[in-house]
């Protein structure tokens, strides 16, 4: 069974029907973008396969090691975080939840946080605050957190909104270096070029689902080639 | 100084206020950390006003204040809550508008029933005598059930206000916990607004997490400098309130603007020296 099924999902925002029969299957080690206008429902996707959302119809079901909780989830950045006093080893253990309902971190906790921070290059931040890191460290604390959480699948909602190309860069690199580790990976992306770079697998929504497939078929895709022309001149290399 | 202490303790009444001032001081400090992090802190004002316009009906009707006002209060932070939330409603002119309208209405209810005199000015501003013994011992078992709750819970309610929708993708029930603290906020305003004033008490729920935020960068420093701040600035300020006969309410507030300056000026001299 693939890590998620999703079948003939239909999903509403306030009533309204955002997304209908969709169909798409995530396997392990597979990473997949999910594309499409503003509005067209990738936010409500995105909150429907975390469970923060139920399905008007159709059903999320997941398999092979992955429950809903343990997915790894980096949520676009709130306002509420620029100020916020925290330490980088706060935020980051907060991801981890194995201690269950004690309210002291246990060792394993420490070492799992560790070692995220080891792997993202920014341990030396650890005991830094928060709000004095500069967008692309602070998008790496997330990250850590939020692999402190995931098991083998990590969401990510536009990862490099507000990045600037330098440091997106930097943060696709990590991206695929963490999904060559056996990570699976699900993004939302407006990054078209970046998208059909990296990803094995394309889901392209608009109200209905336009695409679900590997990503050199979106390309070739009447969808695809016109989305690809319509928002970067077809000046695209994959 | 400790002169002055002794003599406050010789009177039972000043005894009673100081010891459950400080438990709800701390108390409301400790929830002021999440509430002013998540943007919520006009829910404490908003509050505030609700139980005035709660403790007058009370008194007009001859009902044992805290049995009216507690339920009344409670409602309205579910209520105030769900406004805050809900971006369609615009919470802060929402906020503004309850708790005006509480004010207003609490102001005719007294003004009906015995006429404005003394016993407005105390519910505004508080009163040092407004504390009997059932108030103690019902601040005492609030803050005993605020500190541990908040101990128990310490990292879940870190993770729900850095990150609600985070949090809550890991499983935990982030709302209950956003009503837990409300909740417990509200018993807080209640119990303590009478000592307080209901204009005044929610200083004692913002002045601790924003002046500690001048100075401190992790949570848990924050959290534990806004608990010390706020049992030592309400001792302080019940003292001066003793020695120079100015109102109890007040007199804190004024020791939490000293403070808060303080800290801003050593929280600029150390951003400069970095």
């Amino acid at each position: 069974m693939p890590q998620i099924e999703c079948r003939n999902l239909s999903l509403a925002y306030e009533n309204h029907i955002v997304v209908s029969d969709l169909n798409f299957d995530v396997n392990a080690g597979e990473y997949i973008c999910i594309v499409g206008e503003n509005g067209s429902g990738k936010s409500t996707l995105v909150r429907a396969l975390l469970g923060l959302k139920s399905p008007s119809s159709g059903s999320i079901r997941f398999g092979d090691g992955l429950s809903q909780n343990t997915i790894g989830y980096l949520p676009q950045q709130s306002s509420i975080q620029r100020d916020f006093p925290a330490s980088v080893r706060e935020i980051v253990l907060s991801g981890c939840r194995s201690s269950g309902f004690s309210p002291i971190y246990s060792k394993r906790d420490h070492s799992i946080a560790n070692e995220n921070l080891e792997r993202l290059g920014i341990s030396d931040l650890a005991g830094h605050c928060y709000r004095e890191l500069s967008g692309g460290q602070q998008q790496r604390v997330l990250l850590a957190r939020c692999l402190c959480a995931a098991r083998n699948l990590i969401l990510l909602d536009e990862p490099t909104a507000g990045l600037d190309p330098t440091v997106t860069a930097e943060f696709y690199h990590l991206i695929a270096a963490i999904n060559r580790d056996g990570m699976t990976v699900i993004m939302v992306s407006h990054d078209i070029p970046a998208s059909l770079h990296y990803a094995s697998h394309i889901l392209h929504i608009a109200r209905h689902p336009l695409f679900f497939g590997v990503t050199a078929d979106y390309v070739k895709s009447e969808i695809g080639s016109h989305f690809i022309e319509h928002f970067h001149g077809g000046d695209v290399s994959v | 100084m400790f002169d002055l202490l002794t003599r406050m303790f010789s009177y039972p009444f000043l005894t009673r206020a100081l010891i459950a001032g400080v438990l709800i001081s701390l108390s409301a400090a400790l929830l002021g950390v999440p509430l002013v992090l998540k943007r919520y802190a006009m829910i404490g004002d908003g509050l505030s006003h609700v139980g005035f316009g709660a403790l007058a009906i009370a008194v007009a009707v001859n009902a044992a204040p805290l049995a009216v006002a507690i339920p009344i209060v409670i409602v309205a932070a579910f209520l105030l809550l769900r406004l805050t939330e809900n971006s369609a409603v615009k919470g802060d002119s929402a906020i503004a508008l309850i708790s005006t309208g509480s004010l207003a209405i609490g102001v005719m209810v007294i003004s009906a029933s015995t006429g404005m005199n003394v016993d407005v000015n105390s519910y505004m501003f508080g009163s040092i005598l407004a504390m009997s013994s059932s108030d103690l011992a019902l601040s005492i078992i609030l803050s005993a059930v605020v500190l541990t709750l908040f101990v128990i819970f310490y990292h879940r309610i870190f993770a729900i206000t850095f990150d609600e929708s985070f949090a809550a993708a890991t499983g935990l029930h982030a709302r209950f916990y956003t009503m837990l603290i409300a909740l417990l906020t509200a018993l807080t305003i209640v119990i303590g607004m009478r000592l307080m004033g209901a204009l005044l008490i929610s200083a004692l729920v913002i002045f601790p997490p924003l002046t500690s935020m001048r100075v401190f960068k992790s949570f848990r420093s924050v959290v534990i400098s806004s608990a010390i701040l706020s049992v030592c600035c309400f001792t302080v300020g019940m003292m001066i309130s003793y020695a120079y006969s100015t109102p109890t309410g007040a007199s804190v507030v004024c020791v939490y603007i000293a403070v808060y300056l303080i800290f801003a000026l050593i929280g600029a001299v150390k951003g400069r020296i970095k």
